[in-house]
């Protein structure tokens, strides 16, 4: 009882005085040590006998009045108050991460890969839509995307952010403010659109191309990411989802929804002016290989941030992303080196890119070793799909959007159905998460969650395809595509040397 | 008046400038160009697609001088531009009508 009210001395001082450093200390371990009694997995001796001491402390203290009932109120305040601090300052640094995987990431990642005549226009595309989906967010886009609403679309509720203030909301996150997890959200509503781009490089008209991208953002993206996040959503995995299927950070919301998209504007767009008799080499590698680093690092915040806390489940999603990329990077580079006999730098790179995209769903929900035969498997079957598929079948998917992210993102959401664990991520109370877990039944909530992302994606990009196209033609005419975007779109060049 | 023309590997400028100031001609116009003579050029594969790089890069260094030089400076470049290798490059000799010298309107051999 002494020791308790000592405790108590010392956590007016921290209310009052300067020392609020060691107190936060204090907090934070009496913090940890409940939490770990409540852990069962670590359910130690101490952490047991500081649960015993806080029950016998808290008894009598509910029977002293007022001034110790405060006091007690104002802990409990100061630890949500500590917890919020934690989390937000993680989730705040992952919402940058993503918005850093757009702009420079992609946009030199793709910028790298066109030819020089089209650098602007190509890291143009990334660059605006960090600007046109940031608004159409704020208007209605969070609203439509988490408003509890139908299966298929929020409604209204928060338009124009109406209501979204520093209260967390609890169905998505509870530690951290509104504010925070509508910001994150955004900047996957901001690199989803973005990756299309990939597909209608160097020739897609840039009125035609924002008219597309807005109308993308309210057909596809929107419904999309209520059905597998938004609370009621279709596919939603906790919150009362018809077809749980478990997506962690956007493999069938983000990467097939964009590479699917980015499949049907390349066969609607046509191929590029030349395609592929002339060459359309990369004008330089070197900027692919400096935004692909960029999203390495970037996707941290895409993937660990989902766990929207600064928790351990963070930190398993950050070590099963960082594995499966590495390891293909290894399946791309090898798998080139056997079939052409060079390992490339743009294979490296590109294998980096398809490891994150295939590790995206499942980083929440699996191993490090099962991440690691997942990056593997995007790795091989990502550089086959682009450098074989494609020629088979002559589609101009420029810079690969499709074969790395509609594939990738298709190969990933299944293979979560595989690997995904209790032991890592336990959102059914102990059932089993995936087939290795001994219900494979999880695979076919996958494939489900896949078929909607792919017959949603083609169906709603061909119809806006159509509008743009009537609107404002999609396609650059043969003349401006000659001359190159920078100067037929945008009136400047990437580079003057002799300026 | 004679301009020596001479294309050469990029890695030899270094030597063939130093050679050209050794014997005193200190005028020079260099360029970077790219073609292929008898050296065939290289397969690059980008994801899977080929191309066949057969212009390859080369440095093209422009040199007039008086008619009275003109073997004595060909043969300058000529020994130090050597590897033995295919791709080496090429020298060309023409004739040149007149020059001129903006800044003071030097004309003829006393403006290169």
């Amino acid at each position: 009882m002494k020791q308790v009210t000592a405790e108590f001395h010392y956590n007016r001082t921290f209310k009052f005085s300067a020392n609020r450093v060691a107190s936060c200390l204090v907090l934070a371990l009496l913090f940890v040590a409940l939490g770990m009694a409540q852990a069962p997995a670590t359910n130690t001796a101490s952490a047991t006998d500081s649960t015993a001491t806080q029950t016998q402390a808290v008894a009598p203290a509910a029977a002293i009045p007022p001034d110790i009932a405060k006091k007690l109120d104002d802990l409990d305040k100061a630890t949500k108050n500590a917890q919020m601090a934690g989390d937000n300052s993680w989730m705040l640094t992952s919402s940058a991460l993503v918005l850093m995987m757009t702009g420079p990431g992609l946009a030199l990642f793709y910028g790298g890969l066109v030819r020089k005549k089209n650098v602007l226009g190509t890291m143009m595309h990334s660059f605006i839509l960090m600007a046109t989906v940031s608004i159409l967010w704020a208007a209605v886009g969070y609203s439509l995307c988490f408003a509890e609403g139908s299966p298929f679309i929020g409604d209204l509720r928060y338009v124009f952010l109406k209501g979204v203030g520093a209260e967390p909301n609890a169905d998505y996150a509870g530690t951290i403010p509104q504010q925070t997890w509508m910001i994150y959200q955004l900047m996957f509503a901001i690199i989803t659109p973005a990756l299309i781009s990939g597909a209608f490089a160097e020739r897609m008209k840039f009125s035609a191309m924002l008219l597309f991208m807005t109308l993308w953002s309210f057909i596809v993206y929107f419904p999309m990411a209520h059905m597998v996040w938004g609370k009621g959503g279709f596919l939603q995995g906790t919150l009362g989802g018809v077809i749980p299927a478990w997506d962690f950070a956007g493999g069938t919301v983000v990467h097939i929804t964009s590479g699917v998209s980015a499949l049907v504007c390349a066969l609607y767009l046509g191929k590029r002016n030349g395609y592929p008799h002339e060459s359309m080499r990369p004008h330089s590698v070197v900027l692919s290989v400096i935004g692909a680093c960029l999203l390495w690092v970037g996707w941290f915040g895409f993937n660990a941030g989902s766990a929207l806390n600064a928790g351990p489940l963070a930190t398993s999603a950050f070590i099963v992303t960082h594995f499966a990329t590495a390891a293909a990077v290894l399946g791309w580079m090898f798998a080139e080196w056997m079939v052409v006999g060079k390992p490339s730098v743009l294979g490296a790179i590109s294998g980096a890119v398809a490891g994150l995209v295939a590790i995206t769903p499942a980083s929440g929900f699996v191993k490090p070793m099962p991440a690691i035969l997942i990056g593997l498997a995007a790795g091989v079957v990502c550089y086959l799909m682009v450098s074989k598929v494609k020629q088979m079948f002559g589609y101009d998917d420029a810079l690969d959007a499709f074969g790395v992210h509609g594939i990738g993102g298709t190969l990933g959401a299944i293979l979560t159905g595989v690997f995904a664990t209790k032991e890592v991520n336990d959102l059914r109370m102990g059932k089993p998460m995936g087939m290795v877990d001994g219900d494979a039944g999880q695979i076919v909530n996958q494939l489900i969650a896949v078929a909607i992302s792919w017959v949603l994606a083609i169906v709603g990009t061909l119809v806006i395809l159509k509008i743009c196209d009537v609107v404002f033609g999609v396609r650059v005419n043969s003349q401006d595509e000659i001359q190159g975007l920078d100067l037929a779109m945008h009136g400047e060049e990437g580079y003057h040397f002799e300026s | 008046m004679k301009k020596i023309e001479a294309i050469i590997q990029p890695q030899k400028l270094e030597s063939v400038k130093a050679a050209l100031l050794a014997i005193g001609v200190d005028g020079m116009t260099v360029s970077e160009v790219r073609g292929h003579g008898r050296q065939k050029g290289h397969k690059e594969v980008y994801r899977g697609m080929e191309y066949n790089v057969d212009l390859l890069p080369k440095l093209k260094i422009e040199i007039v001088i008086p008619t009275a030089r003109q073997e004595e400076v060909m043969r300058t470049p000529m020994a130090a531009a050597k590897t033995g290798g295919i791709g080496d490059g090429k020298i060309f000799l023409s004739d040149v009508l007149d020059a001129i010298r903006i800044r003071n309107d030097d004309r003829g051999e006393a403006a290169p």
